[in-house]
């Protein structure tokens, strides 16, 4: 379990729009009738959808009423588990993946120059307010290792000179497309690779 | 060596790399959906019969017979409907053939669902996703709706008269929910933390209703096993180890990638052929987690003739898992890398046992301590016996995972261990560390 701050500055007030009230609707009816419960995950997910990738603590309490359930679930659900953010991050969310399998990759460098470019510490802005970046454990794309998510998307096959281009376009909020930087097809082995014996990531 | 690669006719997911197109058109050019009604015509002992007799064994780790678990089912439906759950919350380290299965053989997935949801009686199937395959997840969607526009999934599926309706769930970064009974915990909307077993999902599972729970892979190579034969299947591999399995090879290789490969397959062949090599040659081999991070490391002379099955795997006292090969060569420092490893399960521990809560980061510590050198021959031995606490003494399987791969370092590589532990007990050298010892003891002289 990681260890999670609830943020200091927090809003009044918390509802959906009317898009995702529908898409709430939606999602309920995946789950039998008397089961709304279940349907807490994916509604998180939506609160943090609309709410620039965090959660406040109000849109727990409107979740709690909206599936009838005591907050204290709510509170109890978005602590859990980590991808719920409850407290501001970047527009760009750089989590980098640093267990095992990328780490014998290089993984550690690729944090280092997170910590260079964006900001010292974990979970902080950059000074333009623009990114924020976080290690994580296993992202499952070790054969593609190492690699760092960014909102959605998966940056692969990274070394340093295409993490420090990639980290740039975000600071610019010109970000440069996800997948593959060594033009690898998927997840299938590189021919070229098997020649050039001796050859280190990162 | 003699390398026999495994022939391209035989095997099950064609479209590994996506060289063909994941779209449902390009699916049915290799045989998705062919026959479907008439497999499921056939009956769901057939079907069940069939699976048992492919000798096929669950892909997500534990390596459990699919056929006897989906005859646990029962065998009508009473108050209760019966539900299917796949399992694609993989986050294990060192595996990532679900996330390929997801984008690039959907169909496979969707197809199997199917056949298994008519065998266990299950009219609606959840897939649980790990949130962070949110890509992964809205391709699978738009798959199913593929499906269901064709009429091969929702009422009277592929007319063969069974209903089903197949739904995505997202996780949110939980290693933990990929344990069944915390899947259903997660998916039910609560804490993802393992329930006591029994009674086994198959009875009471998802809302207190038998449910069965399998892996992407276990579910997608079904369609295939039935359609051309359990024979076929079993011929591949070795008794109780038969077919094919998705490899993912990982770490200090020159080529990482996935590869399907048969059962039992020789490491060293696995790795040379299809890993590109270690990365300084095959001399430079250190060590292979063989299964996945949670499975014990095989130090470099078992490699040289160690096969990649269940059962051989089980003999060197490591395990087959999720097949994730993860390589160590000579360059990294083994005992960092396990160190890492237990830091993993230090943050993905659920809080529910107390062995493995405490123990995860106790066993973490001390191997930070060891990294640099600041552990005493004391330590290691306390090390030893940490790891036997958290071993089956926990509620689910992640005691297990947490300590043996530590007693997997220890068994193999206790003599390089010892040589890191040159520094003198703590307590001889009077260093205050108050969160480790009681200040007054460290007067007394062997406190």
């Amino acid at each position: 379990m990681s260890l999670k701050k609830i943020h200091d500055n927090q809003p009044d007030k918390f509802e959906f729009t009317k898009a995702n009230l529908e898409l709430a609707d939606k999602i309920l009816k995946k789950y039998p009738s008397n089961q709304k419960k279940s349907a807490i995950m994916p509604l998180l997910y939506l609160v943090q959808n609309q709410n620039e990738n965090w959660i406040p603590l109000a849109a727990m309490k409107y979740i709690g009423k909206f599936l009838s359930m005591p907050y204290i679930n709510v509170y109890e659900i978005a602590t859990f588990y980590s991808m719920y953010n409850l407290a501001p991050v970047g527009k760009y969310f750089v989590q980098v993946c640093t267990t095992s399998p990328c780490a014998l990759r290089g993984a550690n460098k690729l944090v280092d120059i997170c910590k260079e470019k964006i900001s010292n510490n974990q979970n902080e802005l950059s000074q333009n307010k623009l990114c924020s970046w976080t290690e994580v454990e296993c992202l499952g794309a070790c054969i593609n290792a190492p690699m760092m998510q960014v909102n959605e998307d998966y940056y692969e096959d990274l070394d340093e000179t295409n993490t420090k281009k990639i980290l740039n376009s975000f600071l610019e909020d010109k970000p440069l497309k996800p997948g593959s930087y060594r033009n690898r097809n998927n997840s299938a082995p590189e021919k070229n690779q098997i020649l050039t014996n001796g050859h280190k990531n990162a | 060596m003699d390398i026999k690669m495994l022939k391209e006719e035989n095997k099950i997911f064609k479209n590994l790399y996506n060289e063909q197109g994941w779209e449902l058109e390009n699916a049915l050019k290799r045989n998705d959906w062919l026959d479907t009604k008439k497999i499921i015509d056939k009956g769901r002992d057939w079907i069940i019969n069939e699976i048992k007799a492919s000798e096929l064994r669950g892909r997500g780790g534990a390596g459990f017979s699919t056929g006897l678990k989906w005859s646990f089912a029962p065998k009508k439906v009473g108050s209760r409907p019966h539900y299917l759950v796949i399992n694609a919350d993989e986050s294990e380290p060192g595996t990532c053939k679900d996330r390929d299965i997801l984008r690039f053989e959907p169909q496979k997935l969707i197809e199997g669902c199917l056949i298994a949801s008519y065998a266990v009686n299950a009219k609606v199937c959840y897939v649980y996703i790990r949130g962070e395959y949110l890509n992964e997840g809205k391709r699978l969607q738009e798959a199913i709706d593929e499906a269901y526009s064709k009429n091969l999934i929702g009422k009277n599926a592929c007319n063969s008269g069974w209903d089903l309706d197949i739904y995505i769930h997202y996780g949110a970064g939980a290693y933990i929910c990929g344990e069944e009974t915390a899947l259903l915990e997660s998916l039910e909307g609560n804490k993802g933390q393992p329930r006591l077993k029994p009674p086994f999902p198959a009875l009471v599972g998802l809302y207190g209703c038998p449910t069965i729970v399998n892996n992407v892979e276990t579910i997608a190579v079904v369609p295939t096993i039935l359609r051309r034969g359990a024979k076929w299947f079993a011929s591949m591999g070795r008794p109780k180890n038969t077919g094919t399995k998705i490899f993912c090879i990982s770490g200090n290789v020159n080529t990482p990638c996935n590869v399907e490969e048969e059962m039992g397959i020789p490491l060293k062949e696995l790795i040379e052929k299809h890993g590109g090599g270690v990365i300084g040659g095959w001399k430079n081999l250190q060590a292979v987690i063989p299964g996945g991070s949670s499975m014990p490391m095989v130090p470099k002379d078992i490699c040289e003739t160690l096969k990649m099955d269940f059962d051989s795997l089980v003999e060197v006292k490591s395990g087959l898992g999720t097949a994730g090969v993860v390589v160590i060569n000579k360059d990294e420092d083994i005992v960092k890398c396990m160190a890492r490893i237990a830091r993993f399960y230090k943050h993905e521990s659920c809080g529910q046992c107390t062995p493995c809560r405490e123990g995860a980061g106790w066993m973490w510590r001390i191997l930070e301590r060891t990294v640099k050198g600041e552990a005493t021959h004391k330590d290691i031995d306390l090390l030893t016996d940490v790891t036997k606490q958290i071993e089956g003494h926990t509620i689910c399987a992640f005691g297990e995972g947490s300590a043996w791969p530590v007693q997997g370092l220890l068994r193999h590589f206790r003599k390089d261990i010892d040589k890191r532990c040159f520094s003198e007990p703590i307590i001889k050298k009077k260093r205050k560390i108050p969160y480790l010892i009681d200040q007054h003891k460290l007067e007394s002289k062997d406190a």
